[in-house]
């Protein structure tokens, strides 16, 4: 109890002294940048886990292309269970001169089974909850569509062929995404006017929902009951699958957030080592001097650990409360992708961050603490330096422990963490190759240099091990930035800059084929040629080769339920000139014999070889033919692409839709309101809004990982000033013995900013290099682009690198060289 | 156990030897001598004649390679590490020649870390009387640092007679200062050994200070002279 007491008015001294505070910092960053990302992540799985049945708008939903059956609804009905129904489908919506495309939403009374619907008299008036849905003849609107149309309550909407009074604002709706989940703004209408619009025709693409609530067991019933009775393409959601989009996007943001927090949690480690190692090595003396006082060594080690784990608590406390500022960024940031109100925080992932923060340093400073033990109290007399050098090795293997259970803690998935070690070993083992070689060509380039530079250059490899450390450390530091931002936006330029000036911005689908010398006539009359509609047709694969097909022999869910969904197919005289053939021969002409082109990636997926017969059940009438090619397709094009297209004999007799995509100058964009007033079925679709709303996505969910990797980039701060302050004492004995030697400050200050400089330099070349790289294969494989070489990144790294670690270096070290030389010799003996 | 309850320090055919290269090398060749309660002894010779070695077997700091300390009766090679060290806590306090107080603690701070260790009580109380006793009551809140050197070897005088300790082992006290503060140094040491009854040894090589000892004991490479 003693020693504790002991322990905590030492440390009192040391913080006062400036001695723990960097190591204090390292703990605290770490903690907050896990308490950060994990308090909002577990916000939005709460808010997923609590809402989860008010999400789907019912216990239980059955999804499919077709209107669901009678039987099944009858089923549920017999079975006590409440049920409603809704059909989802764009169209354009049209007020005055003024129309956009729309998200419509037909529902049936009773709907929404769980969660309410909330309504308002206008976009800024508050809402209250609905008194169940838009009457007959009426419609209600989201407020962003509102805007867009300029449309008020009480006025009159044209949809299709039928026209509505816009009844109210539309404020909630339970099972309704957030904003960026819906490219298209909703409107919502009683389904009972859905026949009178015409929308739904043939070829329309409809999402049909059969919503189910009941109590559980006769519930549980039904979902028995229908997994032996869904038909093909109808699948069923329960609360468990409540929307999986967001699930999905929660995924994958907190990987990237995830990895952004990895760095920022190994840099802090790297902080940790380095600073409780120069800290317990200044206490060397300490040590033996309290062994002379009596100390035995378990109170040396006692005082010691109880000060490390102390700070540690106190840091890991700031670093909570930090963490939960840091939460709140984050969901002010990212709440938004997904429409749910966010639980407040619970205190599990602060606990957990704080923990982690412990278990770092316990792994990376407890192994050197142990050392001490074995200081001879006998170094008072002698000062021999032994003692710290032997366990270099078991220390970075306990903290290379501690990180990995950290990190398979956090990622919960062996193969993947053992994974992300091996990807760490390796990058920390090549940055520190490059360092180790470049410190090495530094001092062969020193040996042939003036006075002052040369002694900056023999520096770096006289400190060699020092100097490699902090190369490496500023590297992944800067590497991730770089990612972050050069790359980031070269590759979003480099896309834009592949996409042709008069690329296809607009898509108009549902063209029926009554419509279609109308709407021929009309792209004439206004000037926009070159213009070519495609016929579409839906069909499911039917059997390959003969065999029934099953989707179910997909291990892949994602595959599975491609398989299983209806098919956009399409007929030409010859493969389009865009598509690049890689496998067989295409065809030519109208009369061609029964072929099919299958493209690529989909042939890869679904096992479709060169050759195989394929059968598609278009409308009830099987469809075969032999595979003659397999295509490559330039999906990013936006011109209209097809995965399966046949020869015309085989599908042009066969009912379609028209679909269309083309270039529309600015100037145009009336033509289209034009066109929509006289074909009101057509859908339009705006590609550039769709990009600006992915565009807005990609930004925030950036956005927060930059907010991230502020963490990352203090921890590379501490890392920074920790490499620093462990080769201090070594750079002030020597600008003392320099001084007595008769060196000037401004000689003493070129030779130290000489070396700071070659560290920042090497570690901004090197930290361009890897971003370099990195880009290189994520343009050449992943996105498929031309890289373009950035040399300004190299300029960026480099000079940001040099000055920032030479101002960083000289500010620490500028106190030094004004303190009397005699002082600091004095003080080093 | 020596019968002579009068010997503080006794020494018997005490040797240390390391081995350098395979070869082993003699710091200090086999010496016997008892030091009583109450003297004050100077370990004097040049520099590598085996002072520093001698001072470190003495507080248990090292271990001999033959024979054995005893300290009040009691052999030092029965006590492990640990033993030693408390044994030290106990009895001895320390004068370095680079005073090794820690830096970032202030003067009191200073003082008072070997009486905490020791879990003595009134350890603050101690503390700031023995400064205010080495004359250094009005700077107890300086930090090591800021203090000149005559006055951090004053700190650390204060330190080695806060834990009231029967043996006062000194390393070149004055070795790191000028010979006006050494002197006034010197004089506090003896007024306080004075005093307090404490046995003083003490290693040097300046002469004058050997000479205000009641004995010295003269080492030559290794050797102990007693005929000085």
């Amino acid at each position: 109890m003693k020693i504790i007491w002991l322990a905590l008015r030492m440390l009192t001294r040391e913080w006062r002294a400036g001695e723990l505070r960097v190591l204090g910092l390292a703990v605290l960053i770490a903690v907050a940048a896990l308490a950060s990302v994990d308090g909002f992540s577990s916000r939005m799985r709460l808010a997923l886990a609590q809402e989860s049945n008010r999400l789907l708008g019912a216990d239980l939903v059955v999804v499919s292309d077709q209107v669901p059956a009678n039987s099944i609804i009858r089923r549920a009905q017999q079975d006590g269970l409440q049920t409603a129904q809704t059909a989802q489908f764009p169209s354009m919506a049209t007020v005055g001169e003024v129309n956009r495309l729309a998200e419509i939403k037909a529902v049936s009374s009773g709907y929404p089974l769980r969660g309410q619907l909330r309504i308002s008299d206008s976009p800024s008036a508050p809402d209250h909850p609905a008194n169940g849905i838009p009457a007959p003849g009426s419609v209600w609107l989201e407020a962003r569509l509102a805007n867009a149309l300029n449309a008020s309550v009480g006025q009159t909407l044209q949809l299709g062929y039928a026209q509505f009074k816009v009844a109210a604002i539309l404020t909630s709706e339970p099972d309704r995404g957030g904003d960026f989940f819906n490219l298209a703004p909703r409107l919502l209408m009683n389904a009972t006017d859905l026949p009178t619009t015409g929308l739904i025709q043939l070829g329309s693409r409809v999402n049909y929902r059969l919503l189910v609530a009941g109590q559980g067991g006769a519930l549980e019933k039904y979902r028995v009951w229908l997994t032996s009775h869904l038909a093909q393409g109808q699948r069923v959601l329960t609360v468990r699958d409540a929307r999986p989009e967001i699930r999905n996007v929660l995924d994958k943001a907190e990987r990237y957030l995830g990895l952004s927090v990895l760095l920022s949690v190994m840099l802090a480690a790297v902080a940790i080592l380095l600073s409780s190692r120069h800290f317990l090595r200044r206490h060397l003396d300490a040590c033996a001097l309290m062994r002379c006082f009596g100390a035995s060594q378990r109170t040396i080690v006692a005082l010691y650990a109880v000060q490390i784990m102390v700070l540690g608590v106190l840091a890991a406390i700031a670093g909570m409360a930090l963490g939960y500022a840091g939460q709140s960024v984050l969901a002010a940031m990212l709440g938004k992708l997904a429409n749910l109100a966010l639980p407040p925080a619970d205190w599990l992932p602060f606990a957990r961050a704080a923990l982690a923060g412990m278990v770092l340093l316990a792994g990376f400073s407890l192994p050197t603490l142990f050392a001490l033990r074995h200081i001879p109290a006998l170094r008072i007399l002698r000062r021999d330096d032994n003692g710290l050098n032997q366990m270099g090795v078991l220390i970075y293997l306990a903290g290379f422990a501690a990180l990995s259970a950290l990190l398979f803690w956090q990622v919960n998935d062996a193969r993947l963490t053992l994974f992300a070690l091996a990807g760490i070993a390796a990058t920390l083992l090549v940055t520190a190759l490059l360092s180790w070689l470049l410190v090495l060509a530094a001092g062969w380039l020193g040996l042939r240099m003036r006075h002052n530079v040369r002694q900056g250059l023999l520096n770096l490899r006289r400190r060699a091990g020092g100097s490699v450390i902090q190369i490496a450390a500023f590297t992944l530091g800067m590497l991730a930035l770089l990612l972050l931002t050069v790359v980031r936006g070269d590759l979003l330029k480099d896309w834009h800059a592949s996409l042709p000036a008069n690329a296809p911005n607009r898509f108009i689908i549902n063209i029926q084929p009554d419509q279609l010398g109308a709407v021929q006539t009309f792209f004439k009359t206004r000037q926009l040629t070159g213009i070519t509609l495609h016929p579409m047709i839906r069909g499911r694969i039917a059997a390959i080769n003969g065999r029934p097909f099953d989707p179910a022999q997909y291990q892949d869910m994602q595959t599975r339920r491609l398989a299983e969904r209806e098919f956009n197919l399409s007929y030409s005289d010859q493969i389009p000139d865009d598509n690049t053939l890689v496998a067989g021969a295409g065809w030519q002409g109208a009369h061609a014999a029964p072929q099919f082109s299958v493209e690529q990636g989909i042939a890869d997926k679904l096992h479709l070889k060169l050759g195989d017969s394929l059968s598609f059940d278009v409308a009830g009438t099987p469809v075969t033919a032999r595979i003659s090619s397999l295509r490559k397709v330039n999906w990013d094009s936006f011109q209209v692409n097809f995965f399966v297209l046949a020869s015309p004999v085989l599908l042009q007799d066969t009912a379609a839709s028209y679909i269309t995509s083309f270039y529309l100058p600015t100037a145009q964009t009336g033509a289209l309101n034009d066109m929509v007033k006289r074909f009101p079925n057509l859908t339009v679709i705006d590609v550039s809004a769709v990009l600006k709303t992915v565009q807005d996505m990609l930004d925030r969910v950036s956005a927060a990982v930059q907010f991230v990797f502020i963490f990352s980039l203090a921890s590379g701060l501490v890392v920074l000033y920790a490499a620093l302050a462990a080769t201090r004492d070594e750079r002030a004995l020597e600008t003392a013995l320099w001084r007595v030697l008769g060196a000037r400050r401004s000689q003493l200050l070129l030779a130290q900013s000489v070396e700071f400089a070659l560290i920042g330099l090497f570690a901004g070349m090197l930290a361009a290099g890897g971003a370099s790289l990195i880009g290189w294969l994520l343009s050449s494989q992943v996105f498929h682009l031309p890289y373009q070489f950035n040399p300004g990144m190299w300029l960026l790294a480099g000079g940001l690198g040099s000055t920032g670690v030479a101002l960083a270096g000289m500010a620490g070290l500028w106190g030094i060289s004004r303190v009397p030389p005699l002082q600091t010799l004095r003080a080093a003996m | 156990m020596s019968p002579d309850r009068n010997v503080i320090v006794q020494v018997k055919q005490l040797s240390r030897q390391v081995s350098l290269n395979d070869a082993a090398l003699t710091i200090l060749h086999p010496m016997s001598f008892e030091i009583l309660r109450g003297e004050s002894v100077a370990i004097i010779g040049a520099s590598g004649s085996g002072k520093s070695t001698l001072l470190g077997l003495l507080a248990g700091l090292d271990l001999p390679s033959t024979g054995e300390v005893r300290i009040a009766g009691q052999s030092l090679s029965e006590f492990d590490e640990d033993g030693r060290a408390k044994l030290r806590g106990e009895m001895i306090g320390f004068v370095f020649q680079s005073f090794q107080l820690l830096p970032m603690l202030s003067a009191l701070e200073n003082v008072m870390l070997p009486l905490e260790l020791n879990g003595a009580s009134e350890a603050r109380k101690r503390a700031q009387h023995w400064l205010a006793r080495v004359g250094l009551g009005e700077r107890e809140h300086h930090r090591a640092s800021q203090l000149s050197g005559g006055e951090q070897q004053r700190v650390a005088i204060a330190r080695a007679f806060a834990v009231n300790p029967a043996l006062l082992l000194a390393d070149e006290p004055t070795g790191n200062l000028d010979a006006e503060t050494g002197a006034r140094i010197i004089e506090l040491l003896f007024e306080l050994n004075r005093e307090q009854g404490t046995t003083l040894i003490l290693v040097t090589h300046d002469a004058q200070l050997a000479a205000r000892c009641g004995r010295r004991l003269q080492l030559r490479a290794g050797q102990l002279d007693l005929a000085a």
